[in-house]
């Protein structure tokens, strides 16, 4: 999650929400999102709330499952004050920050106070995110006893000099290790990519494509490198240490991305997403033949999550919060019984409808055209005209991106806005 | 040291014998206003409580840039060898687009001060400003000013002067404004030397307008120097250039704070208030004389402002319009010399063609715009006036590229200048080659002094209105003055070069130059606006073209990555509030056919090679 929190309402100590998101709370899937805010070391890119041990500023990461438990205790008392049906977890994930820098009992404690607190949809996807670095067989394997389905590796780039410049730590020789590990004990696999990095060439680019679809993860996602305001490569590449990412080689890479993993039998289901379709010859291992992240498709698909944790966002029935950023405050906000939520928005009818807009469209087969305003329909013949929308797809009555509407996204979710 | 005057003389009844009418000759920066000052703080006019500084310098604008705009009259009492004088001072604009008006000042007055600053030696501007001063035939007072700076080197401009009037080097008087040192002495000097005015005192009133002033409480106010006869209160006066009459609400002297009087005679400098609320009414250079008893023969020397520079001017927000306009409308009343009529552009919107005398009145308008209204602007390159004749023999007055006819053109005319560059003696060669690149003629030059030059071209006006100033500058290492003024005008090989984007012409960027110079132009802004405007979804040329044929092509590829890889951990918010930005932003776009164009881009495009236009002459 970004350094800089939205500008909204403030949100009341008490946490409580109105009774509003109780609305047709049936059908919305309920996900619980878990930050955890700690990392080694800060890598050059990156802007998330996250804090090294001499940033803790006297809070203690030993505390921290502890002071999440309050939270989700604090989550059911609220949700149900709001006249919410109980409803059980369908996906739970851990992300950082490193959570798998935190002990395994750790996050085996949390995971078993959100079951034992909300409950569990059979076949649930339970995920954490882990460094390369910091896992190893016996941790893994007590992930998987714990209850973890799903884990995602922070791989980045399998080429050493492009990990240099991104400040990751890990050597890529473990990767395969990691994975074999997760698979051995049973756990889906994933891992993240980003390109774009200054200095990293398209062939670069390939290797790390290659390197990483040869590990036959269940779900491979790839980011571009977005160089965040205030972070140490801004300013590199302000003092002209560093190149501007270029947009242009992102598009190649991109589009590479999509070729190769294609090729390797993965299918993009959001713009920086794919799942493997089975096939791998362990299709045993998955739970289900469904390798999407059912998690990150619940954030575009407008469902219900709590995030717990410090600067975590949530979003129940069209009301969005995020909590205080620093561990610390965080902390002192969950000692004194309050909420640690810093500031609201409820969403109004325009902003749920240039929302559904906004997110749908980055999924496949998201957005259905008959919910577009008149305007947004108007735009569809334009944008099949210009190669960005499907046009097949668009007969059957829904947006689905070409690739290269995905790479002009933005611009395709403007026009339908328009 | 003289003591002072205890006793003035009353207004309206001095004996002429006993008035000195001069005015001070000076380069910006040298120093004149605080000579003013002291003047006025020696004479006992200004107290020296109310003493601030540049007390003459009325406009913030002035009194920021340390320059004056507006000339004023000051009424100074004076004693010598046990006899009261009326000294009266008439502060001159120092700045090449007013030559008219400092023509008019000068023509006020019996005397000059020539005022040089000790440390940096005789300017362009002032040696212009002289050659006026001894045409009229004006006696002229050489002084070095700042002498109390280290840097100051006497000597030697006292020979630069002494080469230049042909005066004996006693006779040039060293003072220092700041510290009053020798001011006194100038004020003894300026009684003895410069002659006393003569004037019929039985004739009919005849008074010439040197300035007009727009006061928001009183009207115009207009400072005149009465030649022959008499002006009295509630009198009915009349302009002898428009015939119009007004009648005289009051009339008085300025010592600095206007103080009414009985009236104004013979060899008098003073101001009239009539009520009128437009100082078209009130030329400079118009004679008043009186509406019963009307002289015949009008003053000679006037002349009707004349614009020689045009340039749109633009609100940056199109609501801002109609406040464009009525700022306008106001600050008409107070510049003879600003004319506009509406326009629109593609790319800018509504706004105004405005004419101005040059490029600092330019400056100056666009200046008090933004201050005194809010306003913020662009204007467009300025342009000069081009005669075109077709090959069907019509004939086109052309201020605006826009204008320009299409067609068969059979000749174009430019205004024309003979302009005066002073240059240390090292840069004579970096100059003459800047003026032969702005297809000037060298007409002679001069030694002025020991090591400086005086070069003198005729040149075309477009050329120098085209950023010639700064380039002047920042090749003699700020050095170089320049004075300018125009001779006529001459054929020339001129052409229009429109900058299309995606096949549309942008109306903003066309421009008329030279044919040598148009490749050059065209390289220039397709080259600019390829940096300017973003990549949209589809290559978008951008070309330069004289009429149908293309002179240069850029092109800006299409944008291939316009999607943000990640919503942040479900930050839906930010991702929301960025695509409302995004939104916001095309809002400001102007669309080129399907060209989206951020207002910013043009404004950058417009200003490029101007913008290291702030400091000037």
């Amino acid at each position: 999650m970004p350094s800089a929190l939205p500008l909204a309402d403030p949100a009341p100590l008490n946490g409580l929400l109105p009774s509003s998101v109780a609305d047709d709370a049936a059908t919305r899937n309920f996900g619980v999102y878990v930050h955890v805010p700690f990392c080694r070391v800060r890598c050059g890119y990156c802007d998330f709330n996250t804090y090294t041990s001499e940033e803790l500023r006297g809070s203690k990461r030993s505390d921290y499952a502890g002071q999440a438990m309050e939270e989700i205790a604090l989550a059911a008392t609220v949700l149900s004050a709001a006249g919410l049906p109980q409803r059980a977890a369908s996906t739970i994930f851990f992300g950082g920050g490193t959570p798998t820098l935190l002990p395994s009992g750790d996050l085996a404690a949390m995971l078993a106070a959100i079951i034992d607190t909300f409950g569990l949809q059979p076949g649930a996807e339970i995920t954490t995110e882990a460094n390369p670095d910091s896992v190893d067989l016996e941790y893994l394997s007590t992930l998987k006893d714990a209850g973890f389905t799903r884990v995602s590796f922070g791989m980045q780039s399998a080429v050493p000099e492009v990990l240099a410049t991104l400040e990751r730590t890990h050597d890529p020789a473990r990767i395969p290790l990691v994975v074999q590990w997760a698979r051995q004990v049973g756990l889906d696999v994933s891992l993240d990519l980003i390109y774009g990095t200054p200095g990293e060439t398209l062939e670069d680019w390939r290797r790390s494509l290659e390197h990483a679809i040869a590990q036959q993860p269940d779900h491979l996602s790839a980011y571009a490198l977005i160089v965040e305001d205030g972070t140490k490569l801004a300013r590199q590449i302000r003092r002209g240490e560093v190149a501007q990412p270029d947009d242009d080689l992102q598009a190649d890479m991109y589009e590479l991305a999509d070729q190769l993993l294609a090729q390797a039998g993965f299918e993009w289901y959001e713009v920086s997403n794919w799942a493997h379709r089975g096939g791998h010859g362990v299709p045993a291992l998955a739970h289900t033949l469904d390798r999407r992240s059912r998690h990150n498709l619940a954030y575009w698909q407008g469902h219900d999550w709590w995030g717990i944790g410090p600067g975590a966002h949530s979003h129940i029935g069209g009301v969005r919060w995020w909590n205080v950023k620093h561990p610390a405050a965080y902390a002192d906000r969950i000692r004194a019984g309050h909420s640690p939520a810093a500031g609201r928005e409820t969403l109004n009818g325009e902003t749920r409808r240039v929302e559904r807009v906004l997110l749908l469209t980055r999924i496949r087969d998201g957005l259905t055209i008959a919910e577009l305003a008149p305007s947004g329909r108007t735009a569809v013949a334009g944008l099949i005209a210009d190669e960005l929308v499907d046009a097949r797809a668009a007969l059957r009555g829904s947006i689905e991106l070409t690739l290269r509407g995905r790479l002009l996204a933005d611009a395709v979710v403007r026009r339908l806005l328009e | 040291m003289s003591p002072r005057a205890l006793k003035a003389l009353e207004p309206a009844s001095t004996d002429p014998a006993f008035i000195r009418n001069f005015c001070i000759i000076a380069h910006i920066d040298h120093g004149k206003s605080t000579l003013a000052d002291r003047m006025l703080q020696i004479t006992g006019v200004v107290s020296d409580r109310d003493m601030r500084a540049q007390y003459l310098d009325r406009m913030d604008i002035e009194r920021e840039r340390g320059i004056t705009i507006k000339s004023q009259a000051v009424r100074m009492p004076w004693e010598l060898d046990g006899q009261t004088y009326a000294l009266n001072m008439i502060d001159t604009p120092g700045h090449v687009d007013f030559t008219y008006e400092v023509s008019r000042s000068l023509a006020a007055c019996e005397g000059a001060i020539l005022l040089v600053d000790a440390a940096q030696g005789i300017e362009a501007q002032t040696l212009a400003n002289l050659y006026l001063a001894l045409d009229n035939d004006l006696t002229i007072i050489p002084v070095l000013n700042k002498i109390d700076l280290p840097a100051a080197d006497p000597e030697k401009y006292t020979k630069e002067i002494v080469g230049l009037i042909g005066c004996k080097p006693e006779d040039i008087l060293q003072v220092s404004g700041k510290t009053g040192v020798g001011v006194p002495e100038l004020l003894d000097r300026a009684t003895q030397l410069i002659p006393a005015p003569v004037g019929d005192p039985d004739a009919a009133a005849r008074a010439m307008i040197f300035d007009s002033v727009y006061d928001a409480y009183r009207g115009v106010i207009t400072y005149v120097r009465m030649i022959d006869g008499h002006l009295k209160p509630r009198e009915k006066i009349m302009m002898m250039s428009t015939k119009s009459a007004h009648e005289v609400l009051e009339i008085g002297v300025s010592s600095p704070e206007p103080t009414q009087t009985k009236g104004l005679g013979v060899g008098e400098v003073g101001y009239l208030i009539t009520g009128v609320k437009d100082v078209r009414l009130s030329k400079v250079g118009d004679t008043v004389t009186s509406f019963m008893k009307p002289a015949t023969v009008a003053l000679a020397g006037y002349t009707e402002p004349k614009p020689m520079v045009f340039s749109g001017l633009y609100p940056i927000d199109g609501s801002d319009y109609p406040v464009l306009r009525e700022a306008l409308d106001k600050l008409k009343l107070s510049d003879a010399a600003l004319v506009y009529e509406p326009e629109t552009s593609v790319a800018l919107g509504f706004g105004f063609r405005c004419g101005f005398l040059g490029l600092l009145h330019l400056e100056i308008v666009t200046e008090r715009l933004e201050r005194e209204f809010g306003l913020d602007l662009i204007a467009t390159a300025p342009s000069v006036i081009y005669e075109v004749k077709t090959d069907d023999k019509k004939t086109t007055i052309v201020t605006n590229p826009s204008e320009f006819p299409g067609g068969k053109i059979a000749s174009v005319r430019e205004p024309i200048v003979k302009a005066s560059i002073l240059t240390p003696k090292d840069y004579v060669g970096t100059v003459m080659e800047l003026c032969q690149g702005r297809r000037g003629t060298m007409q002679g030059m001069e030694y002025v002094g020991e090591d400086r030059v005086e070069l003198h071209y005729t040149m075309p006006l477009g050329e120098i209105v085209f950023d010639f100033f700064d380039h002047l500058k920042s090749r003699t290492a700020g050095y170089a003055s320049l004075d300018y003024e125009p001779i006529g005008d001459q054929e020339a090989d001129l052409v229009k070069v429109d900058i299309l984007l995606q096949g549309e012409a942008v109306d903003a960027f066309s421009a008329i130059v030279h044919r040598d110079k148009a490749y050059a132009y065209g390289v220039l802004m397709t080259e600019r606006l390829k940096k300017l405007i973003p990549r949209q979804q589809f290559e978008v040329p951008i070309q330069a073209a004289i009429g149908a044929r293309i002179i240069a092509r850029e092109s800006i590829s299409a944008m291939r990555k316009d999607v943000l890889a990640k919503c942040y951990g479900g930050d839906i918010t930010r991702k929301r509030k960025l695509l409302e930005k995004q939104k916001e932003g095309k809002k400001r776009m102007k669309m080129v056919g399907r060209v989206e164009v951020p207002q910013e881009a043009f404004i950058a495009a417009l200003s490029g090679d101007t913008e290291t236009k702030k400091e000037k002459n």
